[in-house]
């Protein structure tokens, strides 16, 4: 693997090695350029992934304890725990179960299809549909989606027959075993998937795209690419004219580095992404870097989630095949009736014990609650993918109380939910509900709602500066060499699942970048 | 690990209170297999066999299984066990937790066991023992036999060809809905 100088001031850093930093890395280096690739987390492989759940996800998992407030659940139910994601080589990409829809043109134009909601900030994208799908098309051939491109569908397991047949019984129309980021078939050097039903603890095959094993391999054999692991980016640096110099990091031995760059891509999770740049305050950018908008971790938007399960008195083995390989697109619709604005995905979804009294079922012991796993095998599931209202309070910040092992404050996430919010997941309840009755369920139960595992809108782009972080190529407004890369740069949320839109506009960020340089302007 | 796999065998391993805790899974036990560690058959020297009983019998009361192995609650207790057997402030909470039970708990009938728990719900002692019995009782190989959860089965070349679409009791969905198997 490729070494760069530290005071090489010709190489690009890249923050984050999952599904925005992992593809720009490979976008990038494949063009020619030198990329230093910063990842906090250590890099596993395909032999090293665990096949015990508990131990998986220790392994994987951004574990540093974070502060919330606000009144959505985790609050109470997961109190140092607000978001679910990844600190491995490949991110999140690694845990992901590579649902990869794609967003809706009436959700891009969120403010004008739903009006003036009060108390929610939402936009319009800067983007037209029409532009990203072009985008999209490119990710889908790269990520090998399921359904698109003459991919073939994945095969329908148990847990998608009992939700075929109640949504149709119910009258739904756009119900199939949902687009996946996973081979059905053997293409791009890897194998098919083979229904195991692990993809979160790490897809031991490789079927599932993850950039562990995608574009960071590719990007390595083109010999431009230096990957440092185990290694945390703490602060972004900037010059009088306000122009980022390079990042200061603690190496995998926690020794303080200076890396010098021509420009900057930050993907580190909208969550750690808005922290990076608080905690990159200067005199200049006193409220943190790029922030002059004052929007830098407003507009935290995670998506609106929950279990619904059905359980009935016939096996269904829930936990064989792949997690959600099933959809009911029906509901992503605009249709103020329901009595809300935004629409949502109704997923496939199975957890393994012990995940699902973990994180799946409401509080609850004795009785009741244990006759509940003891129909474990006769249990199926879905989970509910909503869109939420983006709220400027609804916000990260720096912990005032908790620390990390470095002394750097880590994140606090406030959260309150919007009344829209409220009455979108009831409705999605109660339909979820109905499915499994529709075919026999002796009883439903529905969860809290689960850590976040989509972040997004703490960076939002913006036409007008005053309004967002960055422009619409995720070019920060205020410091024209730094990049936002993921999903931090989403206007508003929409119901789709983000990363295939995240690797899109990494996509045409990496286009426009390279533009950019040609024309002397980066 | 399937109950289909395995030829559980289910004679009474564990005889009697002081049995299970101290209690030793024989070796040529099938179920000695399906034991992560041996770290189960703690002897508890810090508790008597009275709390012992007692904590057991709580943590029975948290997640009733009927017919499922005391093998599996008595991993929950070893755990307990260790964690209080790796700081006093654990070990404190646990004997005075096991007090607040009160007398003959283990003794008592279930009704009575679930009210005496409601009056501790809230206590950091109660929600400690709840979260662990969650925690270790539904992630170890003999529950998942009981509940029929197989677990992973890369190591078997997964559910392809193992019954991941095997259900039978509702049609069969739409080849455009789906899609062709692999092989
Ligand atoms: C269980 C689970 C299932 C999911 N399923 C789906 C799905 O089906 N479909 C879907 O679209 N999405 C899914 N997601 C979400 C998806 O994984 C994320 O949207 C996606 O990975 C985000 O990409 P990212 O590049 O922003 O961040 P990540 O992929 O999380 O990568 C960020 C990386 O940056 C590193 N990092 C952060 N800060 C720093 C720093 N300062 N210095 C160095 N490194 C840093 C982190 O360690 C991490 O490895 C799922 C998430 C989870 C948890
Ligand atoms: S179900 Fe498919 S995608 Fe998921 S882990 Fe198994 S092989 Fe990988």
């Amino acid at each position: 693997m490729s070494k760069f100088s530290l005071n090489d001031e010709d190489v690009v850093v890249v923050v984050g090695s999952g599904a925005g930093g992992g593809t720009m890395a490979h976008e990038l280096t494949r063009r020619g350029h030198k990329v230093v690739l910063f990842e906090a987390g250590e890099r596993q492989s395909l032999a090293s992934f665990s096949q015990n759940p508990g131990a998986a996800f220790a392994q994987l998992t951004w574990l540093e304890p974070r502060t919330q407030s606000g009144t959505w659940d985790p609050v109470k139910s997961s109190p140092t725990m607000p978001a679910w994601h990844c600190r491995t080589v490949g991110g999140t990409t690694v845990h992901w179960t590579a649902a990869t829809p794609r967003l809706r043109a009436y959700e891009m134009k969120a403010r004008t299809t739903y009006g003036d909601v009060p108390g929610a900030s939402l936009a319009d994208w800067p983007i037209e549909h029409a532009e990203l799908k072009r985008w999209y098309r490119v990710a889908e051939k790269r990520m090998g989606v399921t359904r698109r491109n003459g991919n073939p569908g994945m095969p329908a397991s148990n847990n998608f027959k009992v939700m075929y047949n109640g949504a149709r019984r119910l009258g739904y129309k756009r119900v199939h075993t949902n687009f996946l980021a996973i081979n059905s078939r053997a293409r791009d050097d890897r194998g098919f998937c083979i229904q195991q039903g692990f993809c979160v603890q790490g897809c031991k095959t490789g079927a599932k795209w993850s950039t562990l094993y995608t574009e960071i391999q590719r990007a390595e054999a083109t010999g431009k690419l230096d990957l440092r692991s185990a290694s945390l980016v703490t602060r972004i640096e900037h010059d009088s004219a306000g122009r980022a110099t390079g990042v200061v990091y603690r190496d995998a031995e926690g020794r303080e580095q200076r890396q010098k760059a021509r420009f900057i891509c930050v993907a580190g999770n909208a969550i750690e992404t808005a922290r990076l740049l608080l905690l990159s305050e200067s005199g200049r950018f006193a409220h943190g870097l790029a922030n002059s908008s004052d929007q830098v971790g407003r507009n935290y938007c995670h998506q609106l989630t929950g279990f619904v399960w059905g359980v009935f008195d016939k096996p269904v083995s829930m936990w064989r095949g792949a997690v959600l390989a099933g959809v009911v697109e029906d509901e992503n619709v605009f249709n103020p009736k329901r009595g809300f604005v935004g629409g949502y995905h109704l997923e496939l979804c199975a957890l393994d014990l012990p995940t699902l009294p973990l994180v799946g079922l409401r509080y609850g012991w004795g009785r009741d609650f244990a006759s509940i796993i003891d129909n474990y095998r006769n249990m199926a599931g879905l989970l509910i993918n909503g869109e939420d209202m983006p709220r400027p309070g609804n916000r990260i910040t720096l912990s005032k109380t908790v620390k990390d092992p470095h002394g750097l404050p880590v994140a606090h996430v406030n959260c309150d939910e919007h009344p829209n919010d409220i009455k979108l997941r009831a409705h999605a309840q109660n339909q979820g509900r109905r499915i499994y009755e529709a075919v026999g369920a002796q009883r439903t139960l529905f969860s809290e709602t689960p850590p976040a595992t989509h972040q997004m809108g703490t960076a939002r782009m913006s036409a007008d500066p005053a309004q967002g972080v960055t422009d619409a190529h995720g070019r920060c407004h205020d410091v024209p060499n730094l990049f936002i890369s993921d999903g931090s740069v989403h206007t508003t949320a929409g119901a789709a699942n983000p990363t295939l839109t995240i690797v899109s506009l990494v996509l045409r960020q990496a286009d426009y970048i390279s533009r950019e340089i040609a024309a002397n302007r980066l | 690990m399937a109950a289909d796999d395995l030829a559980v065998d289910r004679r009474k391993f564990v005889q009697g209170v002081t049995g299970v805790l101290g209690g030793v899974l024989g070796a040529l036990s099938p179920l000695a297999s399906l034991v992560p560690s041996r770290a189960w058959a703690v002897e508890m020297r810090a508790l008597s066999n009275a709390q012992g009983a007692a904590l057991l019998a709580m943590i029975h009361t948290i997640a009733p299984h009927d017919g499922l192995d005391q093998a599996a609650y008595a991993l929950v207790a070893g755990a307990l066990y260790k964690d209080a057997a790796a700081s006093p402030e654990a070990a404190q909470q646990l004997t005075a937790g096991i007090a607040s039970l009160g007398a003959d708990f283990a003794q008592a009938a279930e009704p009575e066991r679930v009210r005496r728990l409601k009056t501790i719900e809230t206590a950091a002692f109660f929600q400690s023992v709840r979260l662990k019995t969650v925690l270790v009782l539904y992630s170890n190989p003999i529950a998942w036999a009981h509940f029929g959860y197989q677990g992973e089965a890369f190591s078997k070349g997964g559910y392809l060809l193992r019954g991941f679409n095997d259900l039978k009791w509702l049609p069969e969905v739409a080849l455009a809905a789906s899609g062709p198997m692999p092989v």
